[in-house]
């Protein structure tokens, strides 16, 4: 017991918090502008696969980050506008287009993988580039502080800031209003002059875009390189963020560290005696725990309309 | 010379007050406007319909009259196929929504367009928000709120959410809504249907508002004492066509009931007089009440016999719906008793209540009659593949099943080239008489029978009446329920007449019954004693 205190009440465990929590605090992110346009969409798992790799081919082939960080984005956001286009214009089943978005981005990576550097696992062979971390000047002195929050990657600062950007995006601009209506009621919308489809491919090209920074910080900051289904349940796990942080961009941000902490839990079980597998189902079963404790508080509320429903009766006697 | 360009002028000078006259006389006129559907429904036939600035002019008409696909063509929802509109005296064309709301037309749906988890202020704003470089400025939506709401005197918390607010403030908002977006005339599609009393009275002092500011307001509805409280003008609408213009003021209640309720048709049934015997059904004091607080069902009391067809008449909407529904057990938490051969089926299950050989035609048949996607076969036994009859050790009886169901086929004639067809594939009178094949054969106790000819063909028509009459005749009780004053007249025994959800009128021989009195019953003017109505309590 004493050993599992000591490494979980130390700098470096609220350090790894951060760490593992980047690309969830993307996803969930993601997964709130696009569900907030009403869309249902599962595919940010493809979204990021194809991002990392398109982050590491590009930095690799041009020794350029700007061009990778370029490639990798295109990349992702390409699988949410088929995505868009196929549920949205084509008007197919968003889960079964999302799985096979999946399915593309775990099988469609390795075969990009595999031509151009003939592996099929990494991308080790190839030089591709990472992001750089920060050193924060002052703050990085600062003892305890200093070491959980400084000398973090460039993304996981980009993380942070993105919760605001969204913040901002969802309920500080026309647009964000207008992403909002169209998802809870078309045809108010409509009513009132918003091209609905329209708003809703927006929401998915911004979800693509923040998804694919997730990606990317897999292959570029996580770690150097990129390995086939790098992502084992993440684009997953963020949509479920959001959905424990009930669309709002702050509690959906606490949710994913929540899920973050959950795996770093288990990166420090795993240096101790218990069995693998069951420290590597942590994560996963906090988040069916979260979930469940969700669908508690939603039950309770229903009563509470139930009630407000039974005074009224009782007025209009 | 002088002398003819000098008529040639008068001449001018006379169109141009002609026309000037027209632009004032009338904001709005739709002439010769056609309509026909693609399947050949003609919902609007040569229909003239203006509107004078500054009143309130109602447009009425019973359901299915074409009321709606009027104010779609003027809404740009629909397209007409002749006829033309003209708006403050120019001739328009109006191809969608938003051009009538640039124009100065706004409507307020039944259905409220508004987003629930919005505030009234982003709901107020929503498609024209202030703001610069993209920004939303909430607090300028707050204040254009605030601004027009007091300046029309219809309060409003603006920064209320949606779905905290009752139906009244709804609808307000969206009021309000096309008011800020400078419209001149205001269509509002059954606007109080929703409402309670209260609010309708509120609604009333709002509107006339509205209209000493002069605005010009359509309002669409079935309730003949509240047009006579609001409206200046009306034109009644039957069957697609216009049936009259006239001063509300100049016309009796019992006037414009006669315009509006009319058999074009007459239609005949042979049958012998009833012989009722037990009590099968009795409602007593039966309320319901709906999730926005509106009492949709309000203290039925009634009872259908053996032997007998009690016809319930009415304009749809008046609780017939949510009547059937509880007694079918689709609809829940109801105050007061449903008895089945005197005992309450408030705990019983569906089946429970099936099995007491109870059958109902719902009034929609996509939802609660069939299931779409399943064939023919699948639909019929439905409601009896568990039965004994139909298994053989555990499985299906599949051979009996397939007699059976081809015999129904046969017997209720049902058009189809194979029983294993979904039923999506048949027309809407086959579909029909697969559903009264199914509650037609168990030999039913109790057919509670919902608009049950509803959109389709003569023939099939005529065929599930005799039905019902035949059902009787064996014994059955049935309750029906039509907005078809054809079909309540013809095939009940004795008719029950619903208003606002509360029986207003027990009609113990439909024989003598007139469509004028039903009109006058199910528009609200007139309402029977308690001592009458009492009568339909048979116990």
């Amino acid at each position: 017991m004493d050993v599992i205190f000591k490494s979980i009440f130390s700098t470096v465990f609220f350090y790894t918090i951060l760490r593992v929590a980047t690309p969830l605090i993307f996803v969930s992110m993601a997964a709130l502008i696009v569900r907030k346009g009403g869309i249902m969409c599962i595919a940010f798992e493809g979204m990021m696969l194809f991002a990392a790799l398109g982050g590491v081919i590009g930095s690799a082939l041009t020794q350029n980050l700007f061009v990778g960080l370029l490639l990798g984005t295109i990349f992702g956001v390409t699988i949410a506008m088929i995505f868009a286009y196929f549920v949205l214009v084509l008007q197919s089943n968003n889960v079964l287009t999302g799985l096979a978005l999946n399915i593309l981005g775990s099988g469609g990576t390795v075969f990009l993988l595999f031509a151009l550097t003939g592996e099929k696992g990494t991308s080790s062979s190839l030089r591709s580039l990472q992001v750089p971390h920060w050193n924060i000047p002052i703050i990085k002195d600062i003892p305890i502080l200093g070491e959980i929050i400084s000398g973090h990657n460039l993304f996981t600062y980009l993380a942070f800031l993105t919760v605001i950007l969204v913040y901002i995006l969802v309920y500080k601009t026309r647009l964000g209003l207008r992403i909002r209506s169209v998802g809870e009621n078309p045809q108010a919308a409509e009513s009132v002059g918003i091209k609905v489809i329209r708003t809703k491919v927006i929401s998915l090209l911004i979800g693509g875009l923040i998804a694919s920074f997730g990606g990317m910080y897999m292959s570029m900051g996580y770690l150097p390189f990129f390995t086939r289904d790098m992502m084992s349940g993440r684009g997953f796990i963020g949509i479920a963020a959001q959905n424990l942080g009930g669309g709002i961009p702050l509690n959906t941000m606490l949710s994913a560290m929540l899920f973050g902490s959950a795996e770093a839990v288990s990166n420090v079980f795993q240096s101790l005696r218990l069995p693998s597998e069951f420290v590597q189902m942590l994560p996963y079963i906090v988040t069916i725990v979260g979930l469940i404790s969700i669908g508690g508080v939603k039950k309770e509320s229903k009563s509470k309309i139930k009630r407000i429903k039974e005074i009224k009766e009782s007025t209009h006697e | 010379m002088a002398s003819v360009s000098h008529l040639f002028h008068l001449e001018i000078g006379v169109r141009i007050m002609s026309e000037n006259i027209k632009v004032e006389e009338y904001i709005l006129s739709m002439e010769n406007i056609t309509k026909i559907y693609s399947n050949g429904f003609i919902a609007n036939k040569s229909v003239n319909f203006k509107v004078r600035k500054g009143e309130i002019h109602a447009l009425i008409g019973e359901n299915g009259a074409g009321k709606s696909t009027l104010m779609k063509v003027l809404f740009g929802q629909e397209q007409p196929d002749s006829g033309e509109i003209f708006y403050k005296g120019k001739k328009t064309n109006i191809t969608n929504p938003l051009v009538a709301l640039h124009m100065g037309i706004g409507m307020v749906h039944q259905h409220f367009m508004l987003v629930p988890s919005l505030t009234v202020a982003e709901n107020m704003v929503l498609g024209v928000e202030p703001g610069k470089y993209g920004m939303f400025s909430y607090k300028e939506a707050v204040k254009l709120t605030n601004d027009i709401s007091k300046k029309y005197n219809l309060p409003i918390d603006a920064e209320a959410k949606i779905m905290d607010l009752p139906v009244g403030f709804k609808q307000r908002v969206e009021i309000l809504k096309i008011l800020l977006r400078g419209v001149d005339v205001l269509i509002l599609d059954e606007p109080t249907a929703v409402l309670t009393p209260q609010e309708t009275d509120e609604l009333f002092k709002q509107l006339k508002v509205l209209k000493e500011k002069g605005y010009t307001i359509i309002f669409i509805s079935h309730k003949l004492h509240e047009i006579k409280k609001l409206c200046d003008n009306l034109t009644v609408l039957r069957n697609g066509r216009v049936t009259g213009t006239a001063k509300v003021s100049d016309l009796t209640e019992q006037e414009i009931s006669k315009m509006m309720v009319g058999r074009d048709v007459f239609l005949t049934i042979k049958k012998d007089v009833a012989q009722p015997k037990e009590t099968v059904l009795s409602v007593k004091n039966l309320s319901w009440v709906d999730k926005h607080g509106k009492r949709v069902v309000n203290n039925l009391s009634f009872s259908v016999r053996a032997g007998e067809i009690l016809g319930i008449a009415g304009v749809e909407g008046n609780g017939q719906r949510e009547l059937t529904n509880l007694i079918a057990r689709l609809e829940e938490n109801q105050i007061g008793e449903i008895l089945l051969y005197g005992k309450s089926i408030a705990k019983q299950s569906i089946r429970e209540i099936r099995e007491q050989k109870i059958s109902h035609i719902s009034e929609d048949r996509m939802t609660f009659g069939t299931v779409y996607e399943a064939t023919i076969e699948e639909n019929i036994i439905s409601d009896r593949f568990y039965k004994k009859e139909f298994n053989k050790n555990y499985l299906m009886d599949a051979k009996k099943i397939k007699n059976h169901v081809n015999e129904l086929i046969k017997e209720y004639n049902v058009r189809t080239d194979s029983k294993d067809l979904p039923i999506r594939t048949l027309s809407g009178g086959n579909m029909q008489k697969v559903v009264v094949a199914r509650e037609f054969s168990s030999d039913p106790k109790l057919v509670i029978a919902n608009q049950p000819t509803r959109g389709i063909d003569v023939g099939a028509s005529e065929f599930i009446r005799k039905k019902l009459v035949t059902l009787r005749d064996q014994g059955a009780a049935v309750l029906l329920v039509s907005a078809d004053l054809n079909e309540v007249i013809e095939v009940s025994d004795s008719i029950v007449v619903m208003c606002d959800g509360s029986i207003v009128a027990y009609l113990k021989d439909a024989k003598r019954v007139t469509e004028e009195q039903l009109g006058e019953y199910m528009l609200g003017i007139k309402k029977q004693s308690d001592e009458e109505l009492r009568e339909v309590v048979h116990d």
